[in-house]
């Protein structure tokens, strides 16, 4: 049984925890307001809230989701909240709303619910509103008929009115001023209840699961029960099924396939949270990070102070808080963008095998050729691990797309240096959308390692990364292009650590 | 005032196709494609499709009870693919199962035998094999041959403009319902009610009464559900036909770009003459349209284009072509600005070669030469009520041209590996359908005995904002709140006959008729009032809801003088027919007066390129724009922005990309982007040009869809520019949309040169 809130009411289903959030709003609860754009996480009509019960049990934590990808199965034990959830009484309008109708935001209306939850996400965030959060509150909602314009003075105007939003009891403020309905405030109690009755629940069916043959249920190694939607699965491993994080890839891929068949959910895997820094001089990830998790890491950002402007590439606000970097790493394509700048962190991942043994492989011992990964399909990504860079060190990602946010690279790249008095002392350099796997370029970083940082050396570096790669002509350019692209990635790189590298020698 | 829609918009209200409630019994329908873009069908093996779970039915050719054929302007289109197939994605068969995921699994289970034919997508070898949809146009003025001898400078090029997918973001669909006298009934995402009920009724062998189609709303349209919409509404209603069973067909994502056409993509060969004063003399230009596998609108499109091939300019000296090339794609269809864009975008590389070539700024071929009052255009209607130049000078003062060309310069010579460009583009757009007689509306008004009023026209409402100047329009004319309207969903049985929303002009067409019905209306019930309350009709009116006789409120109020009138039997309904006045055109002959009026602008644009990365800003996009008498200005400028950013999409990042097999392989939103937040122009101004508008444009407001669009072309020009101040070579092609690639192999040209040539020597 999946048991969450769906707006104020309570759910519990038996549908398979694969299948899409979006589904079971349109067309279990017929909640209509949900629009279908794309369905794989590039338009933002289908965006919803997803509240969590925050570790202190008082506040519930919303985040924006695509539900087209949402695996029905991530909403359990949380709030999930659709448009007919927020909306007043008697036709009024919330301020979000009022907004985007004063402004002309909305035209054919078909993306304009998509702008109304991400907004109404943005106003129960505890950060203060600043007029650049709030348009990027909206950056994973496309719209064809407005050009933008309209909404971003919809925003302006929310961001005034936010600044008033006190730092505490800031959902009675908003209930106040009508950004959301009273039962907000009652979420965190009814969430903790909810907690406390599927724990309960679980722990009855676990230990009466095993003398009840005909049980529609097991429980998963996640401890999470699932249900088997009748297929016959008792004789299966349930280590082989499918694990399912995010969901931003595979409900993409394969969603008719993996709502008929049991699945490991990621998130709901204890100790898979949490990014921490070990003695040893490592930065451990758990394997459920988002790149939301990632952005908003203390940790991270004090030893990658770009960390953020980097990850405003990666997709959009609502994939970025489903996404996770170990399934970004697993989906194995060749122009992953947390792949790349991992591998120039130099990140290792662990692998936990159905047995509990577990065994560390370097990240680019991961990808063997398209697609094709060096771990059995049990194996499971449990922990991300990266040496912790000097305060000096020179970190730096670089991506262009047709696109500039929330798009796939044509090319991307990343380069982490050491350099001392001069000298490059230590290096590595990646690049994504160049070859069949996300590539670590070994020959490159080797060859720069022990040379001084000048145009000469950065120059005699692209001829050797031009042996190294082999980018193929398809829908994100050429492999002419992809080639020049790289080599300006590369100078971008250096001009970025050394600006007083000379250009003129370089282009 | 009450912007009708968004309120319900905002909450989640409004009801699109998918949204309608399903009845009991529904089948969904999945469309089985064609996998090869060209050959003989030879056979079609549905045994294993019909076996799997759920299948209730699959539809081909032989089903059809009607005529297989669908064409709007050519009978060149089948519903369901006939002997051939033309494109990959073309409709083959129509599975219906009992749920969505059942019908979409037995696609999988369906074999096809296709015999191989060559493929063709390129219109120029089409043209070469004669491969044409229609036979080509010439509008002609002048004698552009004589003209070249007295010109001082000739130039001449080729310029690309590449497709554009539609991308509103409700798919196509359609829901049918078979109805109790052997009809159907079909709720439509349509922008052409009427075609798809025409259509369908050739289809099922129908009388079109016998149809009756209905559209409460799009999700967008843009074009995209003006003929292309009819298919579906044709093949959910074949379904609910034949089983008697309500039948529901939505497309997914994929499916819908792969299968519809998109804005036809144009290769242009053009020739250009100035005098010594840099007046243009002569302008000869060919235009290749790539058509794809049928007629559909192309032809109409590729009319558009040549009224539109010298833009915003006068040219005494005009040879204007355009062949309609038969490709194996899917057919292409009217998108936003319907060819025009297409031909200016040729007439301003036209003037871009020429700049280039002279050393001289490109505005100021273009500001010497804008049309002027009188001035014909090359079809002979002459630039009437002309605002050329008053918007390129408006323009010029209010932003200060000179002033802004000086600060791109200046930082240019300051910025290395980061230089900005501008560009001025002006516009000309004529308003009306080109086929005269689809210059007709209709509007039905009830006035309910409480008040209250509905309205009924052909108007399909889509996000342009058309009910609400329709509701505005009724209040005006009856004196009373916009809150008593309500305009009624789009119905083939409440107005018959009516012209698709298109082409700008449904606000003019099906507001005049709503102003004639509801004028007609207020007329009959201050007659009744003169003789109820025993008042002077003269000066009698309604204002606010108050009945005034001079000036003076009456003894009644609109509620009580509705009342008395139903009590005394006077028709509360009435039925008005508007066709635009004078206009004619005569298409053997290429002359006439097509237009009501033309819409006029001028744009300047800003941008920045990352001459690094080859990544670039529109920094600014500032338009004054000849709107006339805006009566709504938060629905005008949201269609400014929103056509303008639309076209910037289609300038730039919007890269249609098809194989030589003819499959689509920017097949879905993550390969095929429209512009985000961070695309928009970080600075859109839009200056409401003080103009009279026109007396054929609804309460002097003109039509405001497409001519936005256009502005986006500036995008590419300035573009073009900044690149230009990088690496100052004069040999890069007009190649649009001006995608980042575009840009960073026009910097460093040599790189690309050198790999090209490593790489055919490696092979």
């Amino acid at each position: 049984m999946i048991s969450f809130y769906l707006n104020d009411q309570p759910i519990r289903t038996g549908e398979a925890p694969a299948s899409a959030l979006l589904d079971f709003v349109r067309y279990h609860e017929h909640l209509k307001g949900t629009k279908i754009g794309c369905r794989e996480g590039d338009c933002g009509a289908c965006t919803v809230l997803v509240g969590e019960l925050a570790p202190d049990g008082l506040t519930v934590n919303y985040q924006s989701m695509t539900s087209c990808l949402t695996p029905l199965g991530n909403a359990h034990g949380k709030h999930v909240v659709t448009v007919e959830g927020i909306n007043a009484a008697a036709g009024q309008l919330t301020p979000v709303q009022q907004a985007i109708v004063d402004e002309g935001g909305s035209q054919c209306g078909f993306c304009t619910v998509g702008f109304v939850m991400s907004l109404t996400g943005h106003s129960l965030s505890d950060k203060p509103a600043t007029e650049k959060n709030t348009i990027a509150a909206i950056d994973g909602n496309i719209c064809r008929c407005t050009g933008y314009k309209s909404l971003e003075r919809a925003a302006a105007t929310l961001t005034a009115q936010l600044a008033s939003r006190p730092t505490q009891n800031a959902v009675a403020w908003l209930s106040e001023q009508q950004f959301v309905p009273a039962y907000f405030k009652t979420m965190p109690d009814r969430l903790a209840a909810l907690r406390t009755a599927v724990a309960a629940q679980e722990a009855e069916q676990s230990a009466t699961a095993h003398g009840n043959g005909s049980s529609a249920s097991t429980v998963s190694p996640s401890g999470h029960t699932q249900s088997q939607n009748g297929h016959d699965s008792s004789a299966a491993n349930p280590f082989a099924h499918p694990l399912l994080g995010g969901g931003t890839d595979l409900l993409v891929q394969r969603l008719e396939e993996l709502r008929e068949q049991p699945v490991r959910l990621v998130f709901d895997q204890s100790g898979r949270r949490g990014i921490r820094q070990e003695a040893a001089g490592r930065v451990v990830l758990g394997a459920a990070t988002t790149a939301s998790h990632l952005l908003e890491s203390e940790l991270m950002r004090g030893l990658l102070p770009h960390l953020p402007q980097y990850l405003k590439l990666v997709s959009s606000t609502p994939i970025r808080n489903m996404g996770t970097v170990a399934g970004n790493f697993i989906n194995g394509s060749p122009i992953g963008d947390l792949t790349i700048m991992f591998l120039a962190l130099g990140a290792s991942i662990t692998l936990a095998n159905p047995a509990g043994s577990t065994r560390e492989l370097a990240l680019p011992d991961l990808y063997l050729d398209y697609k094709k990964l060096a771990k059995t399909p049990e194996e499971q990504v449990t922990e991300i691990s990266f040496p912790t860079p000097l305060p000096g060190d020179f970190f730096h990602f670089e991506k262009v797309s047709k696109r500039t946010h929330l798009d796939i690279a044509s090319v991307n790249s990343a380069a982490w240096l050491r350099v001392e008095n001069g000298l490059i002392t230590a290096a590595r350099v990646s690049a994504g959308g160049v070859g069949p796997v996300p590539l670590y370029l070994a020959r490159t970083s080797a060859f720069v390692v022990g040379r001084e940082l000048t145009a000469a050396t950065v120059s005699a570096a692209n001829a050797v990364m031009q042996e190294e790669i082999t980018p193929i002509s398809d829908v994100r350019g050429t492999a002419a292009y992809k080639r020049l692209l790289l080599r300006q990635l590369l100078w971008a790189h250096f001009l970025q650590f050394a600006p007083e590298l000379a250009v003129d020698e370089l282009i | 005032m009450n912007h009708l829609d968004p309120n319900r918009h905002v909450r989640g209200e409004s009801q699109y196709l998918d949204d309608v409630l399903v009845q009991q019994g529904t089948l969904y329908a999945a469309v089985f494609e064609s996998p090869l873009a060209h050959g003989v069908l030879l056979s079609l093996d549905l045994r294993a499709a019909l076996a799997a779970p759920g299948v209730a039915r699959i539809l081909t050719a032989d089903d059809i009870p009607g005529h297989n054929q669908i064409g709007g302007i050519v009978p060149d289109e089948p519903l369901l693919a006939e002997g051939h197939v033309h494109f990959r994605g073309q409709p083959v068969a129509l599975v219906l199962a009992r749920t969505e995921a059942q019908a979409h699994a037995a696609l999988k289970l369906i074999r096809v035998e296709i015999d191989p034919l060559p493929i063709i997508t390129d219109p120029r070898v089409a043209a070469a094999q004669g491969e044409l949809i229609v036979p080509p146009r010439t509008f002609r003025i002048g004698d552009s041959a004589a003209a070249w001898a007295a010109c001082a400078h000739v130039f001449e090029g080729v310029a690309e403009s590449g497709g554009q997918e539609h991308l509103y973001i409700e798919t196509q669909g359609a829901y049918a319902f078979p109805t109790e006298m052997g009809g159907v009934r079909i709720i439509s995402s349509t922008q052409g009610p009427t075609a798809v009920q025409r259509h369908t009724a050739h289809v099922l062998g129908l009388g079109m009464h016998q149809v009756e189609v209905d559209v409460t709303r799009l999700g967008g349209g843009f074009g995209g559900k003006e003929d292309q919409a009819t298919p579906w509404g044709a093949l959910a209603a074949l379904g609910a036909f034949i089983t008697k069973k309500p039948v529901k067909l939505v497309l997914d994502r994929m499916a819908d770009m792969r299968m519809t056409g998109k804005r036809h993509p144009y290769s242009s060969d053009f020739k250009i003459g100035l005098d010594a004063d840099l007046k243009i003399v002569a302008y000869e230009v060919t235009f290749f349209q790539n058509a794809g596998a049928a007629a559909d609108l192309s032809p109409a499109v590729l009319e558009r284009t040549l009224f539109h091939a010298t833009n915003s300019y006068f040219v005494p000296n005009v040879t204007a072509t355009a062949f309609s090339c038969r490709t194996n794609l899917p057919p292409n269809t009217a998108f936003r600005g319907f060819g025009g864009p297409q031909g200016m975008f040729v007439m301003e590389s036209a003037i871009a070669k020429a700049a280039e070539e002279l050393g001289v700024p490109a505005s100021e071929i273009q500001r010497k030469n804008l049309l002027r009052e009188g001035d014909l255009f090359s079809y002979r209607q002459p630039a009437e009520m002309c605002h050329a130049e008053q918007a390129w000078d408006t323009a010029a003062r209010q932003y200060n041209l000179a002033g802004l060309q000086a600060e791109v310069e200046e930082f240019n010579q300051q910025h290395k590996l980061v230089k900005k460009g501008f560009a001025v583009m002006p516009i000309c757009f004529g308003i009306s359908f080109t086929k005269t007689p689809m210059n007709q509306a209709r509007a039905l008004v009830h006035i309910y005995s409480d008040g209250s009023v509905g309205v009924s026209t052909g108007a399909v409402e889509m996000g342009q904002g058309v009910n609400t100047k329709i509701a505005h329009v009724a209040a005006r004319t009856l004196g009373i709140s916009v809150n008593r309207v309500k305009v009624e969903s789009t119905n083939t049985t409440r107005v018959a006959n009516t012209s698709p929303s298109a082409a700008s002009a449904t606000a003019d067409l099906n507001g005049k008729a709503t102003e004639m019905a509801c004028a007609a209306l207020r007329e009959r019930l201050l007659r009744h009032a003169e003789v109820e309350y025993t008042l002077n009709y003269e000066g009698l009116e309604i204002h606010d809801e108050q009945v005034l006789a001079a000036g003076v409120p009456a003894d009644t109020t609109w509620e009580k003088l509705v009342s008395s009138a139903f009590w005394k039997r006077v028709a509360l309904t009435e039925n008005a027919h508007y066709a635009t006045p004078d206009l004619h055109f005569d298409a053997t002959t290429n002359t006439g007066h097509p237009f009501a009026y033309h819409v006029y602008g001028t744009a300047f644009t800003t941008v920045t390129v990352d001459c690094l990365r080859g990544t670039y800003t529109v920094d600014a996009l500032r338009i004054a724009h000849d709107f006339g008498q805006s009566f709504n200005e938060v629905i005008d400028r949201g269609q400014i922005e929103g056509g303008a950013v639309q076209g910037i999409g289609w300038m730039t990042m919007e890269e249609l990309a098809y194989n030589d097999e003819g499959r689509l392989l920017s097949n879905s939103l993550n390969s095929y982007k429209i512009p985000d937040i961070y695309a928009a122009p970080a600075v859109l101004d839009v200056h409401f040009l003080d103009t009279p508008g026109h007396p054929k444009a609804i309460l002097r407001s003109k039509a405001v869809g497409e001519p936005p669009l256009m502005y986006g072309i500036g995008t590419y020009f300035a573009l073009r520019d900044a690149v230009r101040a990088f690496q100052g070579h004069t040999e890069l092609p007009f190649s649009a949309p001006m995608t980042p690639e575009k840009v960073l192999v026009s910097l460093y040209p040599a790189f690309v040169g050198a790999t090209s040539i490593a790489v055919a020597t490696n092979n």
